[in-house]
């Protein structure tokens, strides 16, 4: 259980840097360490005490590699979650160069021209 | 092996906070990095040697894209005006967050023992159903193949709207600048031929 709970506090760590920092990069670096989290707790749910990776080898009996093996479904989809992460990330920090190159700044509570 | 865990996990928390809480914006993204790679060290003592490299490749490609858009440009994070009511409130609801996340987390199966009912038939199938010996491959590629075409689909989108927003020169300004010269032409603009023939 401590380790769910570090891993929370790695989480909220994240969305600390997200809500309360007003430069853009270290809300990009926020988000980023929120990614981080979430995957590494979908691959903490999987894992299995002293196990191994779930690769069948040649030599390798099937029972036992249904006893020994961690979750490999977990892992599945976090490899498609953290590529999409790169992806979105790329965006986001295209997204504040064009912001830069427009008003000159990362600080956001200077970009007051977005203000209603 | 537990004990590497928690020391990994708590070096990820110490790395972060640093990359939070230091003023020089590319000292920050290093710390971020330095979090990633000890990440990637702690996929690949639980098991996990695909999500290891992959998290290896990803972070790099992190750290270039975020170094090419802090370097040279402004590189100090704005000290004055903080606004501290929005730190307070984040604070408390953090406080609430993790009480809460702590009760949550009493429902799960304990750490080291999942439930593995769908992946014990993706176990032992693998081999014989999709010819993988390695059951992640097997799954992304094999079982899962639309998800793996989503995660195409995503990428794709996403590269799109960031080649249309860091565009130099669009389309439109252009089409704005021949709108200007609507008009009776001045006679420097034409070309000579023309000046001639009128005279």
């Amino acid at each position: 259980m401590l380790i769910y709970f570090l891993n929370s506090i790695l989480f909220v760590l994240g969305l600390y840097c997200l809500i309360a920092k007003k430069h853009l990069v270290k809300k990009i670096i926020g988000m980023t360490i929120m990614d981080y989290a979430i995957n590494l707790f979908i691959i903490l749910l999987g894992y299995k005490k002293d196990g191994i990776p779930p690769i069948l080898l040649p030599d390798m009996d099937i029972n036992t590699f249904l006893q020994q093996s961690v979750d490999p479904i977990p892992q599945a989809l976090v490899l498609t979650s953290i590529v999409i992460g790169l992806s979105t990330l790329a965006l986001m920090v295209a997204i504040s160069l064009r912001l830069y190159e427009k008003y000159k700044t990362f600080d956001m509570s200077e970009i007051r021209r977005l203000h209603g | 092996m537990l004990i590497l865990f928690y020391a990994l996990l708590i070096f990820c928390i110490v790395g972060s906070i640093i990359a939070i809480e230091i003023r020089n914006i590319l000292a920050s993204v290093i710390a971020a990095g330095a979090v990633g790679m000890a990440l990637s060290i702690l996929f690949l003592f639980l098991g996990a040697p695909d999500i290891a490299i992959t998290q290896v490749v990803v972070e790099i490609i992190v750290l270039i894209v975020l170094i090419r858009s802090t370097v040279s440009l402004d590189n100090t994070s704005p000290t004055k005006h903080r606004d501290t009511f929005a730190i307070l409130s984040s604070l408390i609801f953090f406080g609430l967050f993790l009480v809460f996340a702590f009760m949550a987390f009493q429902g799960l199966p304990k750490f080291g023992e999942p439930l593995m009912k769908v992946a014990s038939n993706y176990l032992r199938d693998s081999v014989t159903q999709t010819g993988a010996s390695n059951v992640v491959m097997g799954i992304i590629l094999d079982y899962r193949a639309y998800d793996t075409l989503g995660e195409a689909t995503v990428i794709f989108t996403a590269i799109l709207g960031s080649f249309v927003v860091l565009r130099a020169k669009g389309k439109k300004r252009k089409e704005e600048s021949d709108r200007v010269k609507v008009g009776i032409p001045d006679k420097e603009d034409l070309p000579k031929t023309l000046i001639e023939v009128e005279e």
